[in-house]
């Protein structure tokens, strides 16, 4: 396993992007809420959300309408690309703790 | 308790279908439980050092480590199950003569078995990690509520477990006759269906970028996070709304598949020593 990794690491080196866009979006999830729950981006352009979770277990970044599933592990962060987006709202979730941790993507 | 009970449902199932359509696929093959059985327990032991690492694995290659991660070992079950399906091919005449045989050792089982054997380790890996970390976090919380988690969790497992043996029950149903071919379609469809998961991995990881518009949307009638639709994604790889590159590894996977069980097939093939 731990040589695919490596082969990974070979053939995503050259095109990868780089690692978080200037315009980035930074959000926390603090005692299982995220901070900002809603964040806003521009409509029909990819953005990057970058999570940091300062809460000591783990949690999912899920969304069924972003198709983006992401565990972010307590005390780290984890960068989430989010694809070019057509103008509406997008919820997502924390799914580990999905009674509280709720928020919402608008791209406008 | 339901949130628990949802989770570990959830990533069972999917685990867990793939497991039975591996059972209805190795039929009648001497070892196939203990094939299935190892890639199980390795799955679940891989699952938890996944787990353990989860830190240092999402932190790699700048942050995308989980999605490179989950995109190669799909890609490595799409590997196995072609294998399997190719080897099936070219062997499952020989194979269905042997099993008629009743009590006589099918030799030519056990490679396919270990290709399948590393199918299921990676499908219990892949689903298995979540449940890990989704439970290790409960349980380090401690409080009231642990119990309460674990017992919806035991359900999940146990809820899971039963869908999936109704679907391999369900399988064996079908007349030996023709479990080959229902086996063979469903493992094409199977890995085809990893195969357009892993690329939308790789799109979330930033590694590719090309035909990420959505093709259609049938999120009106079926929706992706619906109990339909999740157990449509593990058994056809379904999608609400699938981009153009993950269409193309789809059809482009079945296509594969398709030719090159064509290949083996043909007479002068089989004519050559195995």
């Amino acid at each position: 396993m731990k040589r695919l990794v490596l082969a990974f690491a070979l053939v995503a080196m050259p095109i990868a992007t780089p690692a978080v866009a200037d315009d980035s979006i930074e959000i926390h999830l603090k005692n299982h809420k995220f901070t900002p729950s809603v964040i806003r981006v521009k409509a029909n352009k990819p953005s990057m959300i970058v999570l940091h979770n300062d809460d000591d277990s783990a949690d999912e970044f899920d969304s069924a309408a972003l198709k983006i599933e992401k565990v972010v592990p307590g005390r780290a962060q984890g960068n989430i690309r989010v694809r070019a987006l057509a103008p509406g709202k997008y919820p997502f979730m924390g799914e580990f703790h999905a009674a509280t941790a709720q928020g919402m993507v608008i791209a406008e | 308790m339901i949130a628990a009970l949802i989770i570990v449902f959830r990533e069972v199932i999917e685990a867990g279908l793939i497991v039975g359509i591996v059972l209805a696929a190795t039929t009648g093959v001497p070892g196939r439980e203990r094939a299935v059985g190892l890639g199980v327990l390795a799955g679940v032991l891989g699952a938890c050092l996944v787990a353990a690492f989860a830190g240092e694995l999402a932190g790699l290659f700048q942050g995308s480590g989980q999605e490179f991660f989950n995109a190669g070992i799909l890609l490595l079950a799409v590997a196995m199950l072609t294998w399997h399906n190719v080897w099936m091919a070219s062997h499952g005449r020989e194979m269905a003569r042997e099993l008629k045989a009743a009590g006589h050792q099918v030799r030519t089982g056990e490679r396919t078995l270990a290709a399948l054997s590393i199918v299921v380790g990676v499908a219990v890996l892949r689903e298995g990690s979540e449940v890990v970390l989704f439970l290790y976090g409960i349980a380090a919380q401690g409080g009231t509520s642990a119990a309460g988690m674990v017992a919806g969790g035991g359900l999940g497992l146990l809820a899971g477990a039963l869908v999936s043996a109704l679907m391999y029950f369900g399988l064996l149903t079908v007349p030996a006759g023709k479990l080959f071919q229902v086996t063979s379609w469903l493992i094409t469809l199977l890995a085809a269906g990893m195969a357009a998961q892993a690329v939308l991995l790789l799109q979330n990881g930033g590694l590719l970028e090309v035909f990420t518009g959505t093709v259609w949307d049938t999120s009106w009638l079926v929706r992706d996070d619906s109990l339909t639709g999740k157990l449509l994604h593990t058994l056809v790889g379904y999608s609400e709304a699938p981009n153009g590159a993950q269409l193309i590894a789809y059809g482009a996977t079945i296509l594969a598949i398709l030719v090159l069980m064509r290949l083996v097939n043909t007479p002068a093939a089989r004519a050559k020593p195995a």
